[in-house]
Parts: structure tokens; C-alpha cells; sequence
């Protein structure tokens, strides 16, 4: 049988240049997981087929507001083949991701808030028994008067589509102000009012969701789901199926794609483990494209007003942000988005005065929720599309006007956000000159053009959704007699390479080849927890926890080996999967002898990691939410050729500059940016989730316009552009090895360059995403007759908002907390107990 | 209507190629290849992301030609070749594209991966040195919604050359 030839670089050798540079980290590698994922053996969930499995399926709501008056299930459950029926009365407890958004069911029990949701479940001995079956369940509806939008959520408080929130139908306020913004406005040269409106649009992800339930032997249960955060669907679980969360395990397998949309805890997750619970067999679900596009969680729709004063030098005096945020039928992560909306804006400029008042309002659609960049690609459209504006106004250069405005490393924002490193500036000055800027830039034949926008983002979000004192990521290390190392962690691969970046920061410290290491992670009763794959926070905080646990064990290993080798522990170097004296490195042993002599010296050698976020200046009521250990920094140049008789994008050329502190593998590094500027250009030109309603006499229902993969458009390998990818790397001290984040920072600046080249192309402004031909010929239309050349919305309606908490930025002597609220120290305090009681 | 277990209603059966391997399967006449070679056959390489024909990942190869298995029913496979993506490697080996996409980092989730290998491959197997336009245009059915696609064609140029390579070392 011939053997497989080790297609891997050769293992790395002892150094040549003793202290000389990494020998893993920053070097463009395979990764651990990639053999499995070229020959098809990586085991998503749908890929699990065990003995005496059986099949569920959903019904789902076809109405959009309806109470649900009865159900009849008995000719289902009478059906041949089918095991079991359940109803909201058999999962009836409330949950939610966030703490205060506990507001969905497993299935409805009274009232059903959007197409989609989920009214009754069948297990059955086949899929398409199940499947049958579910048109044999009979529910009577009483249709509710749907909402459609956020205006019409405003105006309509009455039929409350939840009896919490703000007050009608109005989810979420929040209102902030951080100095006088007033002030600010008296104080500047110019004043710019605008209006954007950014799109709704999905995750996609090419897996759907798919979950496997068992019964253990023991009764307990173990649940393996494609979720991005496994440890908030076992908190989940538990609180639903009122189990012992010690007696349920979660495996999160790879998850086929997730970019935010397997972060809540699902209904077909419940389901599933309640049914293993009742029928004592293996359970599988696997949604239909269709239902995933009804789950949802993905882009809010926001409309958002931007007034932003300025000197004639760019200089921002104040700035005032609203938004308008549709929240969909469920709370999921939108009180944290809401937050989002509002959060970042302050992290790439020097903004010295700002407010910031947004609203998410409930409507009868699926939830949005988190998508990558969660919360922030709208504003950041509206902020760098408007100071494209800005620029041209002051005639000033856009790259010129971010570069004088641009905020500086280790800042305090007016927001009170501790900035880490900050390489925007050189970010933007690489973009100048690889992209060819001034030479393009207003410069090109009518029908081309340039544009350029920058953003921010956060490096893993710096609070935990359930506030607590204890570590966001844990890893332990198992040092074994072979040579090999085992990693256990919570943390989830969902494609970005979680599991290389534990592998190769190990290998690195402890001089072995990522290769030698065996990864446990994703699963709850194995690694400690690390809180999931969300807020592009795993790099950094798993990172560190492995990085911590590495050191610890290479340190009991280092005691053993100077013992023997008489040589001073400092001296001593750990590469080439050899132990050695720096001085004289002949002199070692091989890493498996050292494991061993540290063991016969110490005992079983077993070490962990851990790694809590610093603590937040923003002490005051929503601070919470966009505080993080360190920014990313993106900026982006994207060329464009608009044809003017079809107003037709064409993005040939992309050019993107990146501030990631350090690439761990540089070849990931790349794809996440590549990636990151594919899903942008998606957002920017074509993908929106839209609904529509049937008409009158077909149920007036608000319908998705297009739950399909075919109609719903997203670029194919056919509308990629060139991409040119600028890693800038300086290293953060506050990352493992220097890194910062860059699964998502790079989509922010996409969307607005798409936008502001448009503009340079054919001078006409297109304030809506996406930007489609249609908005562009209606634009030109309008240039055409003498008036504004621009697509977008005209007015941002009357909300009547809640009075600011005032915080007055660092400059004026704040200290975080708000001067018209309740000492948050003490509150803090008291909600923390509630959250840590059982 | 369905009431017998599926094991009573597998009346369809067929011989074919799987892999290289000749293979009897009987199932459920009403599934497709997709379900056949996934729930019958246990080749899980093969995925799904719409079973529809909109999505691409479920493409394999039925006499060297892409098609999408969910769309093609598994009684039209008898007497046919069909290779996934379990049947790319030889001799314990990974296939060059394989060892590109792995090395390049054209797989990141890894859950398209697998169609569009064997949709390369079928490329390749009739058009030794595309341009990256016929890189493009081959694989413009399989969404990966990870990588950007750049990766990939740079994985499937890298294993146009080693192939080549290959070839020419051996006559």
C-alpha cells in the first residue's frame, strides 16, 4: 500500500540563527484543517448519520401576524412512520441570546410574528415521512394587522408584536451624548445634514443549518449543531429543557460557513434535543435553503441621518448620528446592534463632540441580528460616503481630509473606547500609492471612476453577553509522552481558522510543527469555554488563553531540562521539535525527550491558558457594547466602470490596506481580507432581503421576496475583481504575537468606496445599499433634468426619543460615567447578581 | 403515500462506476444521486446548500462531467462513471488540485470545497491550460460565500502547472 507522500513542508529544522525570527507564526502555511477539507472528510453536522436516527421537520407559520387559536396534531401523530409531534406547550420556556431579549420560543405557543416561525415539529423514521406530515397538523390562525417597516412601526404602536421593549412597537432607544454637541455645531465652518438608507441583506452561508441530537447511554445529552457559539446555545438548552447544564454537551461541528448567521441559539436546536430527550434516539434536522433564509439574523435595515460639523481645515467639530433600525419580529442580538450602530464612528476620526440616538423598532419579518461587522457597515456607509462629501466641498483631497482627521493609537475616544494600535494612517498612504490615487482620482474618462473609504473594527468584543468576572476563552494543554500536544478549546471552527490559530501559536512557543498537535475545540464537556466565533474575537482571546497555556507548559518543561543539562533556564531554546542550549545547540534533547523527563520529573504535564478582556473605561449605561482589547483598520480603493445607457457597475480593481498588528498565516490573513471584500462587494451592488406583501385577496402576508439562492443575487466567481491586498503589520502588544483582527474589518470600507467611485464615475450620489442600475439610471434621470444628481431617502421621520445620557468626553474631564444617570457602579452590581444566580 | 421503513422501499437498484470502483446500490427510487451517494453510500464528501441546482455544492462528476447531484435522480446512474471527491486522490495520494486548494488557502470553510475540486478537475481533464477567464467561467456555479474565489483560481493554476509538470516528467 504506497503511503501517502507528506506533501507538508519538511519538519522545520533547529535554528540557524539562534533568537532569530518565528519559525511558524508569519509564515503563509497550510492549514491543519485543510486536508480534511480537500477530501471531503471535515464532518459538518449533516454529515452525521447514526444508528436508529430519525428525521425532524418544521411547520412554519405561513402568515406574518396571526394568534394561533388551536392546533390539531392527532392526524400527524397518527400517521404511519411518525414518532412524535411537539407543540410550543412542550418547549414553552422563553429564550433568547441576549439576557434581556429572552422573547423566542422552540415553537410558538399563542402568537406567531413572522413567516417563518416555527408552530410544530415532527419526528418521523424519514425526512419525507416527517415531511408529510406536517400537512397533516391543522392550525387555526386569527390573521393580526402586520408592520412593515420602521415608520409604519412608529405610527403603530397597537397591535404590540411584543408586550416588552420601550414602549408600542419601538424595541430598543438609545440616546448619548458625549460633550455639547450644539457646541460643536456653533463652532464649525460648515454643517452637513444626510440621509442614507442601508439595505437589509443575509449571511448565505452555503451549509444550512443542520443539527444532531442524542440521549446519552448515561441520559445525559449531547447535541452536535453548526453554531458559531456553542456555549450560548448550551446555556440555551439548559434553561429550555431545565437540565443541569453539566449533564448537556454541545459539540459545535465545522460550521459550512457562518459570517453571524449560527450565533443565536435556534429552534430546530430545542427541538431536536428535546425529541432525543423523549424518544431515545438519535434526531437529525436539516433546514431547507428556504428556512434559512427565514431564520434569518442577519443586516438590519437602517435609515440614519448624519449631521456632521466641520472646519474648513476637515477638522470635525461635532457630530450627530440617528438611526432607524428594522429589527425584524425577534429582539436576537439587536439590542447590542442597536448599541453597534452608534459605537464606532468615533474609533477612525478624532470626533470630539458626539450624539448618538438610535431606534430599533419590531416589524413582521424574520429577526436581523448579527452579520459580519455586526451593527457597524451601515453608519460606516453613511460616515465615509458623507465625508466624501465633505471633502469635495472643502476641496480637499479625500485620502488628504482622512489622513489629517485621522484618530491616534492608544486614544480615548469621546465614547470612552481605549484604542489600540492605530495604522490608518499608513494604511491609507500604502492605498495612495499602490492604486495610483492621484492619478485617478477626478482624473479618469467620464463612465470611470475611484473611490476611497476607511473603517474600524473591533478585535472581539470587550464584554461577555452574560456580564460575569470569569475569562471569555479558556485553553488547556495536554503534553504527552509521544512528542504531541492536544489543545481543548471552546473555540468554534467556522471556517476562519480558528483551529490554526490555536495550533500555530502552540507550535511557536513550544518549537514543535502545528502539525503535532491534536485540536479539540467546539465542544462543551471537553474545553473550557471560549464564548464563540463572534465579534472577530478568537485570534485575540483564545490566542492569548493558548499562548498563556504554551508558555506555562514550556516553562515546566524548561525546569526539567536544565536540571538535566545544567544549563541556566533563560539559555535555554525550544525550536525544530528539539530543547537545546542556545549557546551550544547541539546540546538538547528532542521535545519528546524533554516531555518525557518533565514528566517522570513533575508528573503528568497538563497546563491552561486563560484570557480576560482589560477592563473599560466606558462605565456608563450601554458602554458595554463597543469596547474591545484593539481596533482592526481598513481602507479600501475600488475602481468602478459605470456604464451610463444601463447604469451597470463593473468593479475591475479593488485595492485594500489592512492594519492586522500581525499575520499568523499570512495565507489566511489574505483569504479573510479577499473573502471580507467579496461579501462587501455582494452588500454594495446586489444583496438585499427583501419582502414584499402578497396581495389582498392571497392573505395580504409579508412574504420574503425571494428566499432562494437563485433570485436572491450574490457575486459568482464571474463578477470578481481584482483584489490588491495590503497587510500592514505592526505588531499590538495586545494580541498573541501582535494580531488583531481581519475576518471582518475589511468588508466596512467596501460599500462607501463602491458608492463614492459611482460618484467619481458619472457624478451622481447613490445614498442607498445597494447600489443597483435602476438607482443609478434613476439618478442620472435626475442630473439630467438640472436637479439633484443623488438616489436615496429625502427624511428621517419624527421619533420621539428618550432624554441622552450625558457623558462628557475624556477632553472635558469625564470619567465614563453619565451625569444624569444612577451611579452605574452600584447598578452594575446589582444586575450581575441576577445574571451570576442560578 | 410512504408507510413501509425505507429499507422496504429501496426497490431501485443500479450498477455503477463509483469512483473507479463498480458499485451496487439499491434505494428509494425516488432520490437523487446527491441522497444516494450521501444516505445510501455513505460518501458524505458530497454537499448540499439548496437541492435545487442553484448553489453548486453539490456537483460531481457523471462521465467526467460536472452535473449537480441533486438534480440528477440516482436511477438515471446505472452503468455510469461517477467520481466525488472521495475519489480524487490516487495511490494514497492526494490530486494535485487538492494539494493546491489546501496549500493556497482556496478552502476556508471547506464546505464548497468539494465541488468545485472535482468541477476543476473536469476542466483540466479536457483543457489542460485554461486561462483564468476559463477558470472563471467553469467553476460560475459553485457559490463559495468564504474566499473571494481568488484562491481558488490561484490553487487551480498552481495544480495546472504541477500536473503539467507531472506529465512531462513521466514522458
Amino acid at each position: 500500500m504506497p503511503v501517502e507522500k507528506d506533501s507538508r513542508k519538511a519538519p522545520i529544522d533547529a535554528p540557524k540563527n539562534i533568537g532569530d525570527d518565528l519559525r511558524v507564526i508569519g509564515v503563509p502555511r497550510r492549514r491543519v484543517d485543510a486536508r480534511a477539507k480537500v477530501t471531503g472528510q471535515t464532518r459538518f453536522a449533516d454529515d452525521i448519520f447514526l444508528p436508529r436516527m430519525a428525521y425532524c421537520k418544521l411547520l412554519r407559520s405561513p402568515h406574518p401576524h396571526a394568534r394561533i387559536k388551536a392546533i390539531d396534531t392527532s392526524r400527524a401523530a397518527a400517521h404511519p412512520g411518525v414518532y412524535l409531534v411537539l407543540t410550543g406547550k412542550d418547549v414553552p420556556i422563553q429564550y433568547g441570546i441576549l439576557p434581556v431579549s429572552q422573547d423566542e420560543q422552540a415553537l410558538c405557543v399563542d402568537r406567531v410574528r413572522h413567516v417563518g416561525d416555527p408552530v410544530a415539529a415532527v419526528i418521523a423514521r424519514e425526512e419525507l415521512t416527517a415531511f408529510e406530515a406536517l400537512d397533516l397538523i391543522g392550525v387555526d390562525y386569527e390573521i393580526l394587522a402586520t408592520i412593515s417597516d420602521p415608520e409604519e412601526a412608529l405610527a403603530t404602536p397597537e397591535p404590540r408584536i411584543h408586550e416588552y421593549g420601550e414602549e408600542g412597537n419601538i424595541h430598543k432607544f438609545v440616546a448619548l451624548e458625549f460633550g455639547n454637541v450644539e457646541d460643536g455645531f456653533a463652532q464649525a465652518d460648515e454643517i452637513f445634514e444626510d440621509t442614507f438608507f442601508f439595505q437589509g441583506n443575509t449571511h448565505l452561508p452555503i451549509e444550512q443549518h443542520a443539527s444532531v441530537a442524542i440521549k446519552d447511554p448515561d441520559g445525559k445529552l449531547t447535541i452536535w449543531s453548526s453554531t458559531q457559539t456553542p456555549h450560548y446555545l448550551h446555556r440555551a438548552l439548559a434553561k429550555v429543557l431545565e437540565m443541569p447544564a453539566a449533564h448537556i454537551r454541545v459539540i459545535a461541528t465545522p460550521n459550512g460557513g457562518g459570517f453571524g448567521g449560527k450565533s443565536d441559539p435556534f429552534h430546530h436546536e430545542i427541538v431536536v434535543a428535546k425529541a432525543a430527550l423523549m424518544l431515545d434516539r438519535p434526531i437529525k434536522i436539516c433546514l431547507t435553503r428556504e428556512e434559512v433564509f427565514y431564520c434569518h439574523r442577519g443586516r438590519h435595515p437602517v435609515l440614519m441621518k448624519f449631521k456632521t460639523g466641520v472646519k474648513k481645515d476637515g477638522a470635525i467639530t461635532g457630530m450627530h448620528l440617528q438611526a432607524l433600525i428594522d429589527g425584524g419580529a425577534y429582539g436576537s442580538y439587536g439590542v447590542a446592534s442597536t448599541f453597534y450602530a452608534g459605537a464606532l464612528q468615533t474609533t477612525t476620526y478624532h470626533i470630539p463632540r458626539y450624539r448618538y440616538q438610535g431606534c430599533r423598532t419590531f416589524t413582521n419579518k424574520p429577526p436581523c441580528g448579527p452579520k459580519r461587522g455586526h451593527g457597524t457597515p451601515q453608519p460606516r456607509f453613511g460616515q465615509e460616503v458623507q465625508l466624501d462629501k465633505i471633502a469635495e466641498k472643502l476641496k480637499i483631497d479625500p485620502a488628504e481630509l482622512r489622513l489629517r482627521i485621522v484618530e491616534s493609537s492608544n486614544a480615548v475616544t469621546a465614547n470612552f473606547f481605549r484604542l489600540g494600535t492605530v495604522n490608518l494612517s499608513e494604511c491609507i498612504r500604502r492605498l495612495v500609492k499602490v492604486s495610483g490615487w492621484n492619478e485617478k482620482f477626478r482624473k479618469l474618462p467620464q463612465g470611470r471612476g475611484v473611490g476611497l473609504a476607511c473603517s474600524a473594527y473591533l478585535t472581539g468584543a470587550g464584554l461577555p453577553i452574560y456580564w460575569n468576572k470569569m475569562p471569555h476563552s479558556g485553553v488547556q494543554l495536554k503534553f504527552d509522552r509521544s512528542g504531541g500536544v492536544s489543545v481543548f478549546c471552546g473555540a468554534t471552527e467556522i471556517g476562519q481558522g480558528s483551529d490554526d490559530v490555536l495550533a500555530a501559536i502552540v507550535a511557536e512557543v513550544l518549537g514543535i510543527d502545528p502539525f503535532d498537535i491534536r485540536l479539540f475545540t467546539g465542544d462543551t464537556d471537553l474545553g473550557p469555554v471560549d464564548l464563540g466565533s463572534y465579534s472577530s474575537r478568537v485570534t485575540l482571546m483564545a490566542g492569548n488563553a493558548a499562548l498563556q497555556a504554551a508558555e506555562r507548559g514550556k516553562s515546566i518543561i524548561a525546569d526539567a531540562v536544565s536540571e538535566k543539562l545544567e544549563v541556566p533556564k533563560e539559555r535555554l531554546r525550544f525550536a525544530g521539535r528539539r530543547v537545546f542550549d542556545s549557546g551550544v545547540p547541539e546540546k538538547g534533547l528532542t521535545f519528546q525527550e524533554a516531555v518525557c523527563l518533565a514528566e517522570a520529573r513533575f508528573g503528568t504535564i497538563g497546563t491552561v491558558g486563560s484570557y480576560t478582556p482589560p477592563k473599560s473605561p466606558a462605565l456608563y449605561k450601554g458602554g458595554g457594547v463597543g469596547p474591545s482589547p484593539t481596533y482592526s483598520y481598513s481602507a479600501a480603493v475600488v475602481e468602478v466602470e459605470v456604464n451610463p445607457v444601463t447604469g451597470w457597475v463593473i468593479v475591475p480593481r479593488i485595492w485594500i490596506a489592512h492594519d492586522i498588528g500581525r499575520a499568523l498565516n499570512p495565507t489566511l490573513a489574505r483569504g479573510q481580507v479577499e473573502g471580507s471584500v467579496y461579501m462587501g462587494l455582494g452588500e454594495a451592488l446586489m444583496e438585499e432581503q427583501e419582502f414584499r406583501r402578497l396581495p389582498k385577496k392571497l392573505s395580504h402576508a409579508l412574504v420574503h421576496k425571494f428566499p432562494s439562492i437563485l433570485e436572491y443575487k450574490s457575486p459568482t466567481s464571474l463578477d470578481m475583481p481584482e483584489i490588491i491586498t495590503e497587510l500592514i503589520e505592526e505588531p499590538d502588544p495586545r494580541g498573541p504575537f501582535g494580531a488583531k483582527e481581519v475576518g471582518q474589518g475589511p468588508l466596512l470600507p467596501i460599500m462607501p468606496a463602491v458608492a463614492n467611485a459611482v460618484y467619481d464615475a458619472v457624478g451622481v450620489r447613490i445614498d442607498e445599499i445597494p447600489v443597483t442600475a435602476e438607482k443609478i439610471m434613476k439618478a442620472l434621470a435626475e442630473k439630467k433634468a438640472g436637479r439633484d444628481p443623488r438616489y436615496g431617502p429625502t427624511h428621517f421621520p419624527e421619533v420621539h426619543w428618550p432624554e441622552a445620557l450625558r457623558i462628557p468626553p475624556p477632553w472635558e474631564g469625564g470619567d465614563g460615567n453619565a451625569v444624569n444617570d444612577v451611579p452605574r457602579r452600584e447598578k452594575r452590581h446589582r444586575e450581575k447578581e441576577k445574571v451570576l444566580a442560578p | 403515500m410512504t408507510t413501509l421503513p425505507i429499507e422496504c422501499q429501496k426497490t431501485a437498484k443500479i450498477r455503477f462506476t463509483l469512483n473507479g470502483e463498480e458499485t451496487d446500490v439499491s434505494f428509494v427510487p425516488y432520490k437523487t444521486l446527491l441522497e444516494v451517494l450521501r444516505e445510501d453510500l455513505g460518501h458524505t464528501g458530497t454537499k448540499h446548500g439548496c437541492e435545487l441546482g442553484e448553489c453548486g455544492a453539490c456537483a460531481v462528476l457523471l462521465d467526467g462531467k460536472p452535473v449537480l447531484s441533486c438534480l440528477v435522480l440516482g436511477l438515471e446512474c446505472g452503468g455510469k462513471q461517477v467520481l466525488t471527491v472521495e475519489g480524487m486522490g490516487e495511490d494514497g495520494k492526494l490530486h494535485p488540485l487538492q494539494d493546491a486548494f489546501a496549500d493556497l488557502g482556496a478552502a476556508q470553510c471547506g464546505y464548497c470545497t468539494p465541488a468545485i475540486l472535482v468541477t476543476a478537475k473536469a476542466l483540466l481533464d479536457q483543457n489542460p491550460h485554461p486561462t483564468r477567464d476559463q477558470i472563471r467561467e467553469s467553476i460560475s456555479g459553485n457559490l463559495c460565500r468564504c474566499t473571494g474565489y481568488l484562491q481558488i483560481f490561484e490553487a487551480v493554476e498552481a495544480a495546472m502547472l504541477k500536473i503539467a509538470d507531472q506529465k512531462s516528467s513521466t514522458t
